[in-house]
């Protein structure tokens, strides 16, 4: 296996010592497009914060390729957004430019075109100037991918990209999905509808706190395996005892 | 003509306090109001009001170990108000508490030490000084202080607007392409906080956050945008000063709560009246667009 973009060593992520992620060890390679599937609360969301360093493992750690950096691109769930915040769908797109305006930067001229270009790629042509409140929430996951893809990163973090979508705007953002595959970016995506992993995402890493499996869907997507996915689950104790296991 | 001259120029003409408290609302307006709107935009308005009462005992120990010293109690003030928005963010972080309910406990210590202290080592002119402010008397340490504050604001607004606006409306997204994040937030709270010390100066305790967050929600039923909202802001913040003092000078009543009335009446006809008011909406109702 060739150098993996993320790598999960011993990996125990959680709140207030409650391990919501329970000694997971696994390798994304580079250029992978893999779902990260489970029931809720198996620890997915969680999982993509450890990536992104905001939150610190109880225990083992995260590797990210070097050559990566910290550049990573972040689709985050709708809720963690207040849209009620009067900024327009240009100005909040325009923020995916990020790592080359900071925080002083203008956003004219190129920059100004390729903000227009990255919303007329995702079907928001003439939507710059509304608030995005006036969205509906379609048309602000497009302008979430509007921005990722303006941050043109090599890792893709996706939790729950398709919620609250048509059948049509997951189609299309799909589309897009496929087209960083083939750029060889790595992309991580955090899904709930399993006839579309089969469908379109070649690998899978199947949660229930602890690693299920990890590799090729087709391999990880068992019957027996979505079972002990949902038994681990259930098996949450708010009681539990101090975790002996070692590495 | 010449009745409107005496009513509104004249007493500011005529009377050096009265310019001098111009010039002091015209700088606490510039500072103050654009913090108010980003308050307000971060679902934080009852947080100035909050934070209003925990300067309190960091004044009072100034005033104890100065007397009436500007330097003194606002530098006490400062102290007592960065140590609670420190310390309830940080328990806001590291227990159960949300910082709303941490910040309440903090700030209500804060208040009580600061009565206790002005009651037992104070007169009851001095607890009105520090409640009710004094904007007919400031003098020309505490305008450079309220001069100071604005510019110090202003500045360090412009630099932090782009994090700040993000820090807003998508937070995960600032922290995943910037440690910019600790800097916005902290940075933002000790600016709430030196404003509320200026703004103790001109019009009191319980009076200050009223110049920060009536002009910022007077501006959402004027404004669509940021910048817009800012502008109003600023533009509410001093109209209702200037309105205030001439109430204050011809009425004989108390400057600062006129100040605060006035912005209030500013509030509710902008409620009402706004091009994005109650009444303007209501208008709009019996008319749709094609698309």
């Amino acid at each position: 296996m060739s150098r993996p973009a993320v790598e999960f060593v011993n990996l125990t992520l959680g709140y207030e010592r409650h391990p919501a992620v329970h000694h997971v060890n696994a390798r994304v390679r580079r250029g992978a497009l893999i779902a990260m599937v489970g029931p809720n609360g198996a620890g997915k969301s969680t999982l993509l914060k450890g990536i992104l360093g905001e939150l610190r493992p109880l225990e083992g750690y995260i590797r990210l390729d070097a050559d990566l950096g910290r550049d990573i691109a972040y689709l985050p769930q709708q809720a963690d957004i207040d849209r009620g915040f009067p900024v327009t769908v240009f100005d909040l797109v325009a923020m995916g430019l990020w790592r080359e305006i900071g925080a002083f930067g203008g956003v004219r001229g190129a920059a100004g075109r390729r903000v227009l270009e990255a919303l007329s790629a995702v079907g928001l042509a003439g939507f710059a100037r509304r608030d995005i409140g006036a969205l509906s929430g379609g048309q602000f996951q497009r302008l979430l991918f509007a921005r990722l893809l303006l941050q043109d990163a090599p890792l893709i973090l996706l939790d729950e990209p398709f919620n609250s979508v048509d059948a049509r705007t997951a189609r299309d953002l799909m589309a897009l999905i496929e087209r960083w595959h083939r750029e060889e970016r790595t992309i991580i995506a955090v899904l709930h509808d399993l006839e579309q992993v089969r469908s379109h995402f070649p690998e899978t890493l199947l949660m229930s706190r602890e690693l299920i499996g990890c590799g090729p869907t087709g391999e990880v997507l068992t019957a027996e395996n979505l079972l002990r996915a949902r038994r681990l689950n259930e098996a949450f104790d708010e009681d539990a005892a101090v975790c002996r296991r070692r590495a | 003509m010449h009745d409107l001259h005496q009513m509104i120029f004249a007493p500011f003409l005529e009377f050096s306090f009265m310019r001098r408290a111009l010039a002091g609302c015209l700088a606490l307006s510039l500072g103050a109001a654009p913090v108010g709107v980003f308050l307000t935009l971060r679902r934080m308005s009852l947080m100035g009001d909050a934070m209003a009462h925990a300067i309190l005992p960091g004044t009072a120990l100034g005033f104890l170990a100065s007397g009436l010293s500007l330097g003194a109690m606002t530098f006490g003030g400062a102290l007592a108000g960065l140590a609670v928005a420190l310390a309830s963010g940080f328990v806001a972080r590291g227990t159960l508490l949300r910082e709303d309910a941490s910040l309440a406990g903090f700030y209500l210590i804060s208040l009580a030490l600061g009565v206790l202290i002005v009651s037992t080592h104070g007169s009851n002119v001095d607890l009105l000084h520090v409640l009710f402010g004094t904007v007919l008397a400031l003098d020309d340490a505490a305008l450079l202080l309220l001069a100071g504050i604005a510019s110090i604001t202003l500045v360090a607004l412009a630099m932090l607007y782009r994090p700040l606006v993000l820090e807003c409306v998508d937070p995960g997204f600032l922290r995943s392409v910037s440690r910019l994040s600790p800097l916005a937030h902290h940075g933002f709270l000790a600016l709430v906080v030196i404003n509320l010390v200026g703004g103790f100066q001109a019009l009191g305790t319980l009076m200050a956050v009223g110049i920060m967050i009536l002009p910022a929600i007077t501006a959402r039923f004027w404004a669509r945008d940021v910048a817009g909202l800012l502008a109003a802001a600023v533009i509410t913040g001093v109209a209702s000063g200037v309105a205030g003092l001439l109430f204050s000078y011809h009425a004989s009543v108390p400057s600062g709560p006129a100040i605060i009335l006035s912005a209030g009446l500013v509030f509710i006809a902008s409620l009402l009246f706004g091009p994005r008011g109650i009444v303007t909406a209501w208008l709009r109702k019996r008319t749709h667009l094609e698309a």
